[in-house]
């Protein structure tokens, strides 16, 4: 039987969102709306330091100042903030220590989302903080990375034990006035990862985090900080799915990375949130803030696998202020039905001798886009600043777009500077050639899409890249191969 | 409207121009806000206090301006004077093609045939600038060949400013139409004559028919005081080929606004440039390619060298209709960088809608190969003349597409008069 991708289109029309299912867990809700007095209730609740409550009323002064950006290529109903509920957190409030403690219920669902928290993960060697609706509720290996001296735990764990880091980081790579979602998020986040690696230490495991938006109509606004200090090395995870919803949910997260000198931080993402059904209704809204910055001899590594969301707003970035520092990006961003996507990178090139590489491929289907947007800025003091950049971009039918918008700017004559972009369909000849050799068309396609995304697979940390695999399937791949 | 005593309130595209003018009074002029904008600043333009009119000039001498024009070879000429046409040093013919005067064109009855079909037809309504210009056109190139039929000689439309205004805001009106199978090669250049500051805002509108063909010349080697908009919008039948080449090396800002419009099938567009800049000049490369039917093919290549404290900026974009499937459409962009001081912006875009397309877009920036520097030192080529000869090397596939021979030559001794050399063989 012949395989066409008309065929494949009707297949991945169809596929319903796999991960669809709801927990129950009686939660703490805050009423909808925002104002001074919710934004230090929520300080309040989280018992936090006098200076966070200012930090975060500091951001949400700005934050009423600022307008809505419009200038991505997307198209979406605005969220109503005043009709959001700004904190929600999970009822069974003391931490464990062992599995038992935990909400059955909630272990199903994790269990659902294939992610044990039992012995298994202590041999694939993974460490998880778990953030459920906002509240870190389960943190593993925490006494084996506290012996090499550590921290992994949740924000609000740290501004409280750990204040001095946190108040020397925090906001030194994103500013709360940087742009409108991240002055939201940092006048409103409730809870996120935080990851201090010190002087000299490889870090012996990826660490992870799951994000999942459970509560109905409540906003998740993540704060992520991780700190590599002089010569360390740490790969962190993150991964996400939510179950169906039909109203807009809104996510915007803030993350920052700070590698110190000679240190190395790489950053994966897995990200599979609603992303609405095949009319284009519901989804999550995915308004992130990204960036991390690289000081002498330090690499930061950003990895994304995008394949849900309804709306994606999202630019992984780093700024190379060291010299020798390298900056790089990888990138696949799969777009089905209605869902748009406008991501891409910043490489701010201020160090001598910086490198940066972007490698981005879109694969849009159904009636999506998908759109590249990066920038590559030289400064006029960054000799020798070397970039390389590649976006790909398959077209599966005729009603979706790609996008490329690269901006690049050079101030320096020292400065090499790359740009490729291609866009096209998944060739005839390609299929043919495949057919040709007795592979049939099933297996072409999905021996193209995969050859075309392995570049950026490859780059996951092994752990990760069995359910980013898992999740192109449920996007593109399954249907095809 | 102040500028209705000097022309004809009876006009049949009084409307066009009043309506134009109503918008441009709305928009104003861009600002940095604006993408398109971006890395272009018009805003030290808008404080010098242009003069619309000029006044009455001096007759140019033709051996003042001889240098400006192709010299061996023998052209049809339209020469302008501070925006008024100076028949004296002009070449224009109604044998069988018309190449004549935009004014003749929107005054005389025989004409307003054309006029009512294409003037301003192409041209953006709403683009401040155009509009700007559209509001206050009455003087240009109007050049009309009939279906099958192909001038004898080259056109030059070169336009003079003379300074005898302390500074002078020029806004000519070209229209060109080639009809079915017609063929035409124009040069378009403006020109100063002294250091007064001068800003022209020109809008050209190129209709080709079917199977037509048209090449189109810019060359922009003008004057530190003198500044260019050029807005030229191209709207290409089944089958046309239509090619503008713009060579950029003098002037103190420099805006391209390149558009093409494809509505047809088996078309073919192509636009190539060469930039090289020195001192504080600024060039603004802006093209658009709007895929609209399928089958159609469009190719860019822009070559860029800058120094001292220049600014060169690209923005390519291509637009692929959902159904312009079969569509070719290539991008390139190389810049070198000789300056520390000099800045590139560029930003190659691409919005596609159609999926049996095959769209790409290169672009960088480099610098001189070192290797191949030192291989000509070793052979005895002094360090400059190796420089230049690798510039040049990096230009020469723009240049080779010149199929005007004496064009060639004539920009060849430009390029080695901007990179101070003599290159020892004619170019």
């Amino acid at each position: 039987m012949a395989y066409t991708e008309e065929e494949l289109k009707k297949e991945l029309e169809n596929k319903e969102y796999e991960y669809g299912f709801y927990t129950d867990i009686e939660s703490d809700t805050f009423p909808v709306g925002l104002n001074e007095e919710i934004v230090i209730a929520i300080s309040k609740k989280k018992e936090e330091p006098a200076w966070m409550t200012e930090w975060r009323l500091e951001a949400f002064k700005a934050w009423k100042q600022m307008e809505e950006p419009d200038w991505a290529n997307i198209t979406y109903k605005k969220p109503d903030f005043q009709a959001i509920s700004y904190y929600s957190a999970p009822n069974s409030k003391p931490k464990y220590d062992s599995l038992d403690e935990v909400d059955p219920e909630l272990l199903d669902t994790f269990k659902k989302l294939g992610i044990s928290l039992d012995e298994q993960k202590k041999l694939a060697g993974v460490a998880v903080d778990i953030v459920m609706d906002s509240v870190s509720v389960a943190t593993t290996f925490k006494k084996t990375l506290a012996e090499k001296g550590i921290i992994f735990c949740s924000i609000s764990e740290a501004i409280k034990e750990h204040p001095e880091l946190v108040r020397k980081y925090i906001g030194t790579v994103v500013p709360q006035k940087d742009n409108f979602y991240a002055a939201l998020n940092s006048a409103v986040f409730s809870d996120g990862s935080f990851c201090y690696i010190p002087k000299g230490v490889r870090c012996p495991m990826e660490l992870s985090t799951y994000f999942r938006i459970n509560q109905a109509g409540t906003g998740q606004f993540e704060r992520t900080l991780v700190i590599a200090d002089e010569g360390s090395y740490v790969s962190y995870l993150e991964g996400c799915t939510a179950p169906s919803r039909d109203e807009n949910q809104l996510h915007a997260a803030v993350v920052e990375l700070i590698a110190l000198d000679d240190a190395e931080i790489k950053y994966s993402t897995v990200q599979n949130w609603f992303p609405g059904d095949k009319e284009g209704k519901g989804g999550v809204f995915n308004f992130v803030t990204k960036r991390g910055i690289c000081h002498k001899n330090s690499k930061i590594s950003w990895t994304q696998v995008e394949t849900g969301s309804a709306v994606t707003w999202k630019y992984p970035s780093c700024i190379l202020k060291g010299d020798n520092s390298i900056g790089e990006f990888y990138s696949i961003a799969v777009t089905n039905n209605y869902q748009q996507a406008d991501t891409g990178t910043k490489m701010v090139h201020i160090g001598k001798n910086t490198r940066s590489t972007i490698i981005s491929k879109g694969i849009s289907a159904g009636k999506s886009q998908n759109s590249y947007r990066g920038l590559v800025q030289v400064n006029s003091r960054a000799e020798n600043a070397r970039n390389f950049s590649q976006c790909d971009s398959l077209l599966m039918g005729n009603e979706c777009g790609a996008h490329t918008f690269p901006y690049i700017e050079a101030k320096n004559k020292s400065a090499q500077i790359e740009h490729e972009a291609t866009t096209s369909k998944i060739g005839e000849d390609q299929i043919f050639y495949c057919n040709q050799r007795g592979i049939d068309t099933e297996k072409a396609i999905a021996l193209i899409v995969n050859g075309f995304s392995k570049e950026v697979l490859n780059k996951l940390p092994m752990e990760f890249a069995v359910e980013a695999q898992k999740l192109l399937e449920i996007s593109l791949e399954g249907s095809v191969g | 409207m102040a500028f209705e005593n000097k022309i004809d309130v009876e006009h049949p595209v009084h409307d066009i121009r009043s309506e134009a003018f109503k918008n441009f009074e709305e928009k104003g002029f861009p600002t940095k806000k604006e993408e398109a904008w971006k890395y272009t600043s018009l805003k030290a333009l808008q404080k010098i206090d242009f003069s619309i009119f000029p006044k009455e000039v001096d007759a140019l001498e033709n051996k003042q301006v001889k240098k400006y024009f192709l010299q061996e070879i023998d052209t049809y000429k339209i020469v302008f004077v501070d925006g008024i046409y100076s028949s004296f040093l002009s070449e224009t013919t109604h044998d069988g093609v018309d190449i004549c005067l935009m004014s003749a064109a929107l005054t005389k009855p025989m004409y307003k045939q054309y006029i009512d079909v294409y003037f301003n037809k192409v041209a953006s309504k709403d683009d401040s600038l155009t509009t700007l210009n559209t509001a206050f056109s009455r003087e240009g190139a109007f050049i009309y060949i009939p279906k099958n039929k192909m001038p004898k000689k080259p056109v030059e439309i070169v336009h003079f400013s003379t300074g005898n205004e302390a500074s002078l805001m020029l806004q000519p009106r070209n229209l060109i139409v080639a009809e079915e199978n017609a063929e035409l090669q124009v040069i378009e250049r403006h020109q100063s004559l002294t250091s007064h500051e001068v800003l022209t805002n020109v809008v050209t509108e190129i209709f080709a028919a079917e199977s037509a063909i048209v090449d189109y010349y810019k060359i922009q080697n003008d004057e530190k005081t003198a500044s260019l908009i050029d807005n030229t919008y191209i709207n290409q039948k089944s089958k046309s080929v239509v090619k503008v080449h713009t060579f950029s090396f003098g002037g103190k800002l420099i805006r391209n606004n390149l558009n093409f419009y494809q509505n047809g099938e088996y078309i073919d567009s192509t636009m190539k440039g060469v930039t090289i800049l020195g001192d504080k000049q600024h060039v603004d490369h802006h093209t658009l390619v709007h895929h609209i039917e399928p089958n159609c093919e469009s190719h860019q290549d822009y070559k860029g060298i800058y120094g001292e404290n220049s600014t060169g900026v690209f923005n390519g974009k291509i637009i692929v209709e959902k159904i312009a499937q079969k569509t070719n459409a290539f991008q390139q962009n190389n810049n070198i960088l000789i300056s520390d001081k000099a800045t590139i912006n560029t930003k190659p875009q691409l919005e596609i809608f159609a999926d049996d397309v095959k769209c790409s877009h290169g672009c960088t920036i480099g610098q001189l190969d070192e290797d191949a520097l030192f291989y000509l030192q070793s052979r005895g080529i002094p360090k400059k003349e190796a420089r230049a000869l690798l510039m040049y090397a990096f230009a020469n596939n723009v240049l080779e597409s010149v199929r005007i021979s004496e064009l060639k030559t004539s920009i060849n001794r430009l390029i080695a008069e901007k990179l101070g050399v003599r290159l020892g063989f004619d170019l």
